[in-house]
Formats: structure tokens, C-alpha cells, sequence
């Protein structure tokens, strides 16, 4: 039987290889010209505890990580009961028959398992950190990829120029064969996977989060601090890596309110500032997100959402965010919101993040996930000389300038040049200086919201727009959205598609288009439907299908609920 | 500037300490223009919220840039401003409360990190723009607005907690005399480091100190102010923190150590050519 794809499940304990072996897999499909999406869960983020890594593998690309496991690794017992009962039937599941807590093991009931005795293959080919391979071998029987592929791979990746390259290549490739052999043996196998079909264009594979640093970088960032906090934590890690040289800073910081406030003094210096964090963080920085709003300030502000209020679930995928980045402080305010859906787009995201900050001059919330920040995927590789990069209108006069005259957006003075202004997050009139007076509040106010127009040119997907009810999910929900979408066009149910990153200000006529339909349907990971309420507010007849689970979409749950949503529209509205 | 826009609407009370400690700055930025040769648009002021921080907007004659943000975090927007263009002098003007209370959490990590810029501290022992509660360096057992029975927890020791929390230049100093003042923010602007100016600075309407402070011979009252002799040891800890015990207002540069290295001095250190990568380099470490 020919298979187009393929997911495996690698669970054990936090050190076992789990993520490795994963990735390790993803890294060999994508060598060869398959397309690879992996995505993970941790109960914490601390090594040890039980935690799971899941590939999915294609010949096209992939939009989710897969509803059903084709695959289960499991590199302990823990990790074996707690996921059979996701495999699909027909599956297999394989276990590390080394491991001590699987001595005597009988699966009650269980025809589609088999033990692997992972070390013993791996110490026999004289490199006992080949594990790895062993279990890719024993993949590559299951969906009988081709032997020369994963040569292929083993003579790329260990091929350094170094004099231990032939011996490593030779225990790599012994142990391949051996886990290849060995399932063979077992007599499991899933089908074929259809042939690798590489891409004609370069390619990259990273996270999500690496994709979103990438992108601040290309976009010319050239200040970042921030605190520590799951999931945004590989991003100031990355920083302090990369951002290095004159004129440019990297740096841990003692609290979210200093990274806010800190990037605000660096914006206001002159400098293209970013921070990350997730809502936790997120909910200390609103104070200083209305100054940045106020004094007019370009700084871009990531927030890579994880599950639930306070502390919440440190390392779950929520879409719970969106009220707090769309409402971020008192006042009247209203920040610019970019959610990234993709791997891909969180590159271009924070390009866009940047830009937009630096023509309005005022802070933008960029928006991404846990699961995608952790996510690793394929994807073309950027190409630098297609992307336009803004930089903020400076002041270029001489002293007495009134830096905040006018109705609209005016140049910004750069400290260390003729235009000194005090920068003001108190009301103030045209020169900086505090003022109370009505007439000046209104015009401020009115100023700040004018600015938001510089916005506008957001771009949006659309399908099938004759249809009258539309799906139009947001930020990571996208992929399983899509994917549900294509399976109801095979069956030939009515539907539009919609999609934007550009959640506020939407693109207008994305806006007109969505209020024409009879219906809008928003998954969205939340309890309350935030993104549909919004719209609605703005006029659009929109609800959500909701989860809160603390983890991705099914694509089976949502071809089922807008089906349900579609043919008895009524009913589900009185739920959303 | 503001003085002559009729649409600024703060004013300090006639009196106010803060008046000698505006004098002071802008004398201390004349100074340093003649000594460097730099613009006055070189020179940032962060300032806080309070009436202290309002400074920002009445200093008369040239004017330098200024931040006026939220209340407790003229340090990190300092930070900010510094590291990202070491060049400029970024000064802070904040009073007790905004600096000891609701920004008390940033002294301990700049200090640590050593941020090469000067904070001058308008201690009046008193929140006066929101009209006379308690504040850190209020004294125990006053009554105010805000503790009808008396304060009931200790008074905080600035200089101390400076000294112990690591900050490399420690200044005390009175608004009474601007003069002097502006010679000690001169040299703490100069410090190549994380520069404390600790003023006493009078509020005249919610805890007026002057008698206190200068005494009254008529009255009896026993000056509190006092200069710190030319012999004392500024680069001693020791010597410091037995200044600091003694009574009274001691007038001076109490502790300065110019050992360490600031953090803008850190950064260019760990630059070094074979870390730095074009934005293609880094993308095609994740070539397939
Ligand atoms: C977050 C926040 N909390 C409270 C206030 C109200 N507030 C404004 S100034 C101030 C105290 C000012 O005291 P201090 O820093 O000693 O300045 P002074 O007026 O005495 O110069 C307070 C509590 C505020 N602006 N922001
Ligand atoms: S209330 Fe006190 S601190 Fe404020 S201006 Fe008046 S005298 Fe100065
Ligand atoms: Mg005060």
C-alpha cells in the first residue's frame, strides 16, 4: 500500500533522545526531499519527566501534526501506557526492549507491538551514541524507505572533514541496518511511502522560534532584552548568540518590566528593540506598552502564548492571548497585533512586525504559539533581496522642533541631534510638556488612533468567496483549519476559506468580505471565542469552534464541528 | 522651556527643595558641555513621576532630551537609552518614592551590572505630588496623610543600601546649595560606572526639613549638614559605611571604585569579529 505520510510518536523521559530522535528523523526525510513537521509536549521544561515528540513526514508539505499516530517509540513503560491507545489501528508500536522497566513485558491484548533492543543493536556497531539510527532504520523498514536515502544523509551529516568521519559513517550506516533487519524480523510493516519529490528550491528546516529570530534579524533588530519564560525562552537564548557587534545588544534582564521598559529607552535612542515573553510576562509589560503608545515609541513586543491565566501551563499551546495583546493596557489604546501561523510566517511576521512598527513609530505585538514556537519544519529558504525593509521618519532640522504636532504621524528626533524633546507619557501638547487641557486630549488621542491607517496594507488568503459561511481561523490554528477545509471541498461541502496574520488592523477589505457572510467560523484555542467576539463587534457574524485542552486541533474534530456548524448553524452559536 | 508655555500646567510650590536641585543639573550640563565639547542633545534625562521628576520639563536655557514615563522605571528606561548609544550621558531625576519604593527592584541589578549613568535623588521623605503619604525615607512613627497613627515600619537608609547593593559612585548631597550639588553630579556623570547622587530635597509643604537641615542658631537647632573632610577614603568600603553611620546630612562623595568596568565597557569586550554573521550566514545554518 502506498502511503503519502507518515506520523511517528517518540515518548520517553526528558534525556532519552526523544526530541532528538525526532528531529534526527525529520532532518533524514528532509535530506532526501521529504517534508517534515514535528511538534512536542512537556509537562515541564526541566530535563527528566515524561515528554513526547511527534514527526510527521510527507511528500507534500505538511499543514499539522497529524491527527493519528501511524508510529509510537517508546522509550520507557510510563510512555508506552500512556500512548498506545493513540495509535491507529494498523499501526505498530515499538519499544526499547533494553530498557529495564520493559523486563518480562507482555501486552495484554496488544498485536501491533514489538521490542527493539535499541542499546545492544547500537553498542554493536561500536558507537553507542548510534540509538538514533537504529530506530531510524527500523522506521525506514516500517514505510520502506530506501536504503540509499539514509546513506545519502549519514555521508552528508557526518562527513566534517575530520579523521574519525569514516569509522562514525560506517557505525551509522551499520546501525541503520541493524534496526532495519531487526524490524524486519518482527514481520511489521505499515506500506510504502511514496517517493520523495525534492522541492526545486533551497530550503531551510528550524522552530518556529529560530524562524522569528531569523526574521527580527533580517528586519535589521538591533536591541534585545528579555526574562526567561517557556515558551519564548529560545529567543533571548538566540539573541545573546547572534545579535553581537557594535552598535547592537543582547541581554537577560531582571523582569518583564524591565525588558519593556528597557526597549522603550532603546527605541527611543534611535534603535529597532524587540523583546519576547509569554503571557505571564506579557500581563507585567502593559503599563509600559501604553507608554510606548503614548510617548510614540517603535519597539515590536513578542508574545509566544502558552495555556491558562497566571502561571498557567508553562508548556501547552494555547491561543488565550489575544483580548490581553488587543486590549494590552488602560487608557485608550490600540497596539497593532500580528499572530504568525507558520514556521514560515513567523519570519516574515517579524519582518512585518518591524516595519510597521517603524512607520507608525509605536509599539506592535507580534503573536505566535507554543506549538509553534517548538515546532520544527521545512521551509524555502528566505530570499533576503525580496524584502523591503522600513526605517522610522527621523528629524533631520534643527532645535525647537514640536515633535508631536500635527494630526498624524511626524518625524522622530534622535537623541544625540538638534530636536530635543521630552518624550512624554503623560498627556502632553505638541512640544512634549504635560498639559491637561481638553482640547489637547482630543486632539492626542485622536492623533495616536490616526496613526493606525498607516496600517492598512496587511495582505489575506481567500478561497471559494462565493461561499456564504467561511472558515477563518487565526494564528496556529491555521494548518489543521486548512487541512479540514480541503477534506470538506472533497466533500463538496460550501465553504470559504479566510486567513490573515494581520489580526489589527485587519486589512479592510478582508473586513468588507467577512461582512457579507451569512456566517464566519473561527477555531480558535480559547475558552471565551476572543477572536469571534472581536469580529463580531466589528459587524461580522462570527463564531468559534473552541478548545482548551492545552492542545493543537484535531483535523477529524474540526471537519466535524464546522459540518456541524454549517448544517445547523443556530445551535452551535448558542454555544459560542 | 516650559516656563514660557502657557499650556504646561505643573508648578512647584514657592520654596520647593527641588528648584536648588534643577539649578544644580542644569549647571552640572553646562559643565560637562564646556568640559566635552558635546551638544546638550547629548545628554538624556529620564525622569520619574513625582513632582521631583517634573524637572524634566522646567529646566530653563539649552535643552537636553528627556523621557518622562511611568512611575518606578527611570532605571531600565536609562538602560535602554545607555546600551543602546553608549555615547550619550543619560541622567535620572526621580524622587524617594518612585526610586526606593515602586522602583526599588531595579537598583540591586543595575548596580550589579554596573550601568554607566548618574541618578540623582530628590529625597524629600515624602510622596508630594499625590499630596504627602508616607514614603521609604520617612521617618518612623510620622504622622501623614497616609498613617493617621504614626508610620509604623522603619525608615529605609539609602546610602546604606546603595553601598551594600554594589553601586561604584555614592554622593550625598543637599538642594540648598546648587553649586555644590552640581559639582558632585559632575562627577558622577564622569564615573565610568553606576553614578548615585543622594539629595536632601525639601518639600516644603508636606515635610519641610530646611530648619532641620541648616539649623536655626536662634532656635537652638543644631545644623544636620556636615562636609565630608578631604581625608576620607572614598575608595574604602570600611570607611564609607562608618561615614554613613555617623548622623546628620554628610555633603560629598561618600564611596567610588573605579575598578570595575561598566556594562557598555563589557559588551565591547566580548565583540570580537568571528562571532558576528551576515543575515544570509545565519539563515543558511539551517540549510537542508
Ligand atoms: C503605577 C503608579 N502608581 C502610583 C502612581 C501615583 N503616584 C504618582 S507620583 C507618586 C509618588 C511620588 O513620590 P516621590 O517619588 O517621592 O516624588 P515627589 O512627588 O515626592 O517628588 C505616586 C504614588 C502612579 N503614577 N503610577
Ligand atoms: S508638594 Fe512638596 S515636593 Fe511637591 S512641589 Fe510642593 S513642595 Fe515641592
Ligand atoms: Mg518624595
Amino acid at each position: 500500500m502506498q502511503m503519502r505520510d507518515f506520523v511517528v510518536r517518540f515518548a520517553g523521559e526528558g534525556g532519552q533522545g526523544v526530541v532528538t530522535s525526532a528531529e534526527g528523523l525529520a532532518q533524514v526525510s528532509t535530506q532526501v526531499g521529504y517534508h517534515a513537521l514535528t511538534y512536542s509536549t512537556f509537562p515541564s521544561q526541566i530535563m527528566g519527566g515524561p515528554t513526547w515528540t511527534q514527526a510527521r513526514i510527507s511528500d507534500a508539505p505538511i499543514l499539522s501534526a497529524g491527527d493519528d499516530v501511524d508510529v509510537l517509540v517508546a522509550f520507557n513503560r510510563e510512555a508506552y501506557e500512556t500512548h498506545f491507545s493513540e495509535v491507529r489501528d494498523g499501526g505498530v508500536i515499538i519499544y526499547n526492549s533494553n530498557d529495564r522497566e520493559f523486563e518480562g513485558f507482555e501486552a495484554e491484548g496488544e498485536s501491533r507491538i514489538f521490542g527493539l533492543p535499541i542499546d545492544d543493536l547500537a553498542k554493536s556497531t561500536g558507537n553507542t551514541r548510534a540509538a538514533n539510527m537504529v530506530v531510524i532504520g527500523a522506521l525506514a523498514h516500517l514505510v520502506n524507505m530506501s536504503q540509499d536515502y539514509l546513506e545519502q544523509f549519514v555521508e552528508q551529516r557526518f562527513r566534517r572533514g575530520r579523521d574519525g568521519d569514516a569509522e562514525i559513517i560506517e557505525s551509522n550506516i551499520k546501525a541503520i541496518k541493524l534496526g532495519r533487519a531487526e524490524t524486519a524480523r518482527s514481520g511489521f510493516a505499515l506500506g510504502e511511502l511514496a517517493p520523495a519529490k525534492a522541492p526545486d528550491y533551497k530550503q531551510i528546516m528550524l522552530r518556529g522560534n529560530d524562524a522569528l529570530s531569523l526574521g527580527a534579524m533580517a528586519a535589521g533588530v538591533e536591541f534585545y532584552i528579555g526574562y526567561p519564560i517557556s515558551p519564548a525562552t529560545t529567543i533571548l537564548l538566540w539573541m545573546e548568540r547572534n545579535l553581537v557587534g557594535p552598535g547592537k545588544f543582547a541581554y537577560q534582564v531582571s523582569s518583564e518590566i524591565e525588558s519593556i521598559t528597557g526597549i522603550l529607552g532603546a527605541g527611543y535612542a534611535g534603535k529597532k528593540a524587540m523583546t519576547a515573553t509569554a503571557g505571564p510576562g506579557f500581563s507585567l509589560m502593559s503599563e509600559g506598552l501604553g507608554l510606548g503608545w503614548m510617548a510614540e515609541i517603535p519597539v515590536v513586543v513578542v508574545d509566544v502564548q502558552r495555556g491558562g491565566p497566571a502561571t498557567g501551563l508553562p508548556t501547552k499551546t494555547e491561543q488565550s492571548d489575544l483580548m490581553a495583546c488587543m486590549y494590552p493596557a488602560h487608557g485608550d489604546v490600540r497596539l497593532p497585533v500580528i499572530a504568525v501561523g507558520t514556521v514560515e510566517e513567523a519570519f516574515y511576521g517579524a519582518i512585518w512586525a518591524f516595519n510597521w512598527a517603524e512607520r507608525y513609530q509605536g509599539p506592535v505585538i507580534l503573536m505566535t504559539e507554543m506549538s509553534l514556537a517548538d515546532r520544527v519544519q521545512n521551509i524555502a529558504r528566505p530570499d533576503l533581496s525580496k524584502i523591503t525593509l522600513e526605517s522610522r521618519q527621523t528629524y533631520q532640522g534643527s532645535n525647537g522642533y514640536h515633535r508631536y504636532s500635527g494630526s498624524e504621524m511626524s518625524p522622530m528626533p534622535i537623541p544625540g541631534n538638534p530636536g530635543a524633546y521630552v518624550a512624554n507619557g503623560s498627556e502632553h501638547d505638541d512640544m512634549g510638556d504635560t498639559t491637561h487641557l481638553p482640547d489637547r486630549h482630543v486632539q492626542m488621542t485622536e492623533r495616536r488612533f490616526n496613526k493606525l491607517k498607516l496600517l492598512e496594507d496587511g495582505y489575506y488568503e481567500s478561497e471559494n468567496t462565493e461561499a456564504s459561511v467561511a472558515v477563518m481561523p487565526w494564528g496556529g490554528s491555521k494548518g489543521p483549519a486548512y487541512e479540514a477545509f480541503l477534506r470538506l471541498q472533497e466533500q463538496e461541502v460550501s465553504l470559504g476559506w479566510y486567513y490573515t496574520m494581520f489580526l489589527h488592523p485587519l486589512p479592510p477589505k478582508l473586513l468588507e468580505e467577512l461582512k457579507q457572510k451569512k456566517l464566519v467560523i473561527v477555531p480558535e484555542l480559547n475558552y471565551q471565542g476572543q477572536f469571534s467576539s472581536i469580529l463580531r463587534s466589528m459587524g461580522v457574524n462570527a463564531h468559534s469552534i473552541t478548545q482548551y485542552t492545552g492542545l493543537p486541533f484535531k483535523v477529524r474534530d474540526l471537519v466535524d464541528r464546522i459540518t456541524e456548524m454549517t448544517q445547523s448553524p443556530q445551535k452551535e452559536m448558542a454555544r459560542a | 522651556m516650559s516656563r514660557k508655555n502657557p499650556e504646561y500646567d505643573f508648578k512647584w510650590c514657592p520654596g520647593c527643595g527641588d528648584f536648588g536641585v534643577r539649578r544644580a543639573l542644569e549647571l552640572a550640563m553646562i559643565n560637562r558641555l564646556e568640559e566635552t565639547g558635546l551638544p546638550m542633545e547629548s545628554n538624556v534625562m529620564v525622569a520619574g513621576i513625582g513632582c521631583s521628576g517634573n524637572l524634566v520639563h522646567l529646566l530653563e536655557g539649552p535643552q537636553p532630551y528627556g523621557i518622562h514615563g511611568i512611575h518606578g522605571r527611570t532605571l531600565p528606561i536609562a538602560m535602554g537609552v545607555k546600551m543602546a548609544r553608549p555615547e550619550l550621558n543619560v541622567v535620572i531625576v526621580a524622587g524617594d518614592g518612585d526610586f526606593l519604593s515602586i522602583g526599588a527592584e531595579h537598583i540591586g541589578p543595575q548596580a550589579a551590572r554596573n550601568l554607566n549613568v548618574c541618578a540623582v535623588i530628590m529625597d524629600n521623605g515624602v510622596y508630594g505630588l499625590t499630596k504627602g503619604q508616607s514614603s521609604p525615607t520617612t521617618k518612623e512613627g510620622t504622622i501623614t496623610s497616609s498613617t493617621p497613627f504614626g508610620k509604623m515600619e522603619i525608615a529605609a537608609d539609602p546610602l546604606e543600601l546603595y553601598l551594600t547593593l554594589g553601586v561604584s559612585f555614592i554622593a550625598s548631597g543637599f538642594s540648598g546649595n546648587p553649586r555644590r550639588l552640581a559639582e558632585l553630579i559632575n562627577q558622577g556623570m564622569n564615573h565610568k560606572g553606576f553614578s548615585m547622587v543622594h539629595v536632601q530635597s525639601p518639600c516644603v509643604t508636606y515635610n519641610d526639613t530646611f530648619q532641620l537641615i541648616k539649623g536655626n542658631a536662634k532656635e537652638g537647632i543644631e545644623p544636620m549638614i556636615w562636609d565630608i573632610p578631604e581625608d576620607h577614603d572614598r575608595t574604602d568600603k570600611a570607611a564609607a559605611h562608618a561615614l554613613i553611620q555617623k548622623r546628620g546630612l554628610p555633603v560629598g562623595v561618600i564611596y567610588q571604585d573605579d575598578s570595575r568596568l561598566s556594562l557598555d565597557d563589557r559588551v565591547q569586550q566580548i565583540w570580537s569579529k568571528d562571532r558576528q554573521h551576515s543575515v544570509d550566514q545565519l539563515i543558511d545554518a539551517y540549510a537542508i
